[in-house]
């Protein structure tokens, strides 16, 4: 099917676009790579009467580095962003999870940015900004705020943002230092959306666990922080059996069944993945340690 | 502001195949549309027009995209590729002639998608292994030949280009 008629924006600043945006009001929307946006246009499930094309708003193709996080603009293509030496380095998760995201073809042109506006809780960006405590830049005619992750994502496709609001920029902060990542999901075939999908990040000091944190994709309503660190601080991560968790991820996810996998199945998945992701993650962040322990000549 | 009542035509234009190509389409044009339908590039095919498929995959600015996720308005000033661009019969790019060698279609529907994205992934990949070029096209669907041939295509295209850039070939 086409799209219905709209009137096409092409602003060239970001002004120009808060502008466009607060003038067309409810009847705008913003159009980043498209990816979400059209086919939903194109079956006619959202007949916007504006769209706001953002792809030649100068200054915002830009990944950059500040020692506190990866702060990623909203022209930054999934794919950018997956092969960015400097952004793998910081953050391994981003690529880690990017990996998943639809087929190449789809990450060419779709934008991590665009992905966490959609707010799909099938989607990994969206699991990866909660993890990492991320935080959304948002630029009206009134302003610039700042939005964290846990205030942003409100429901099914639905955020904080107002709608004469453009994302300019999303922040993942780094974790601290030593912390192991891994992320991991189950699709019927790879590049769809997955039946569930797991982010872990663990932190472990001197052998023994500080900080174990998960997000899932398509087990909770919301992209959120499932916190495991009080079950298992300070025990040693040699060995760990991370089972014992499977109580508390269980209570904190409500997945829904559909024609891919029943609810309890989801849920099954979801705590089996949690298991592996946190076992690669601890992993990780014990080989870390290694390493920078072998590079300061400690560790011999 | 309110609902547009007649459509506006825009003055569209692209380089297509290397050649500057312009013409009038409204907003909501799709570049596969606007490919086809305006330009008479009908190469491009289009299946599921929701990005599923990817029998409109083209290349813009060298990299695959699905074209039926593209207004061709944001198209503009970009280069694209069909399988136009590819070759032509008496001189076949190197994925078109494993295609023909491998018999890597059927009906050939889902093929000028297949041809472009292979196109480029081999130019990010020139030596891939049976494993890598079956994930290269996991993005695209055919209906006739299950894959198999496909993939022997991909495997053979890259031979085909090792050969002309050793000069073995014309
Ligand atoms: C076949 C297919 C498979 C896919 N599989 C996956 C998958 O497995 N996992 C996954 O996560 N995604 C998947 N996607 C979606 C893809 O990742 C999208 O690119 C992404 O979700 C949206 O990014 P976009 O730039 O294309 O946004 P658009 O489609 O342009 O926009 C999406 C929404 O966000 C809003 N928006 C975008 N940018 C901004 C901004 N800067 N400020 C304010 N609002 C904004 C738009 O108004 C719109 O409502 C798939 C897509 C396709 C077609
Ligand atoms: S027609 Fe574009 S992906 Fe199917
Ligand atoms: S050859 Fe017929 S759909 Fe692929």
């Amino acid at each position: 099917m086409k799209p219905a008629p709209f009137v096409h924006h092409a602003p060239r600043s970001v002004e120009e676009a808060a502008a466009t945006l607060a003038q067309v009001g409810h009847d705008g929307k913003v159009l980043a790579g498209g990816q979400s946006l059209i086919p939903i246009l194109n079956m006619r499930l959202a007949s916007p009467a504006h769209l706001v094309d953002i792809n030649q708003v100068a200054g915002l193709a830009e990944v950059t580095l500040t020692p506190e996080a990866v702060r990623v603009g909203a022209l930054v293509r999934h794919a950018r962003l997956e092969h960015h030496p400097e952004a793998y380095a910081a953050l391994p998760l981003l690529r880690q999870a990017l990996t998943h995201v639809a087929h190449p073809v789809i990450r060419n042109r779709g934008t991590t940015v665009g992905s966490i506006a959609h707010a799909d809780a099938a989607g990994e960006m969206p699991a990866v900004l909660a993890l990492t405590g991320g935080v959304v830049e948002a630029v009206s005619t009134a302003g610039t705020r700042d939005i964290d992750a846990t205030d942003f994502f409100l429901g099914a496709l639905e955020t904080s943002l107002a709608e004469d609001e453009l994302v300019v920029a999303v922040r993942f902060p780094r974790f601290a230092t030593g912390t192991g990542t891994a992320f991991l999901e189950r699709a019927r075939r790879h590049g769809d959306y997955a039946m569930a999908g797991v982010a872990a990040a663990v932190q472990v000091v001197d052998g023994a666990v500080r900080d174990a944190r998960l997000s899932f994709v398509s087990v909770t309503d919301v992209p959120r922080v499932v916190d495991v660190t009080d079950q298992v601080r300070g025990h040693e991560a040699d060995g760990l059996d991370w089972r014992a968790v499977a109580p508390t991820v269980r209570d904190q996810i409500e997945p829904e069944g559909d024609i891919h996998a029943t609810a309890e199945y989801r849920a099954m998945l979801a705590i089996e993945l949690a298991r592996l992701a946190l076992d690669e993650a601890t992993a990780k962040s014990v080989a870390a340690q290694y390493d920078s322990a072998a590079e300061r000549g400690i560790a011999r | 502001m309110s609902e547009p009542t007649t459509e506006e035509l825009l003055d569209i234009t692209l380089t297509v195949n290397g050649v500057r190509r312009q013409a009038q389409a409204p907003a909501r044009r799709l570049l596969s549309d606007f490919l086809r339908h305006d330009l008479q590039l009908t190469g491009t095919h289009v299946g599921c027009e929701h990005g599923v498929c990817g029998a409109c995959t083209v290349l813009v600015d060298g990299a695959p995209m699905r074209s039926c996720l593209m207004f061709a308005v944001t198209a503009q000033a970009h280069a694209i590729t069909t399988v136009e661009g590819l070759g032509t019969i008496e001189a076949m790019g190197p994925v078109q002639q494993a295609f023909t060698e491998c018999h890597g279609l059927q009906c050939g529907f889902c093929t000028p998608g297949f041809l472009t994205t292979i196109t480029a992934y081999l130019e990010e990949n020139p030596e891939p292994t049976e494993h890598e070029a079956r994930e290269a096209i996991s993005g695209n669907l055919c209906r006739c030949t299950g894959y198999q041939n496909i993939v022997k295509s991909v495997l053979r295209a890259a031979e085909i280009r090792r050969e002309r850039a050793a000069g073995t070939r014309p």
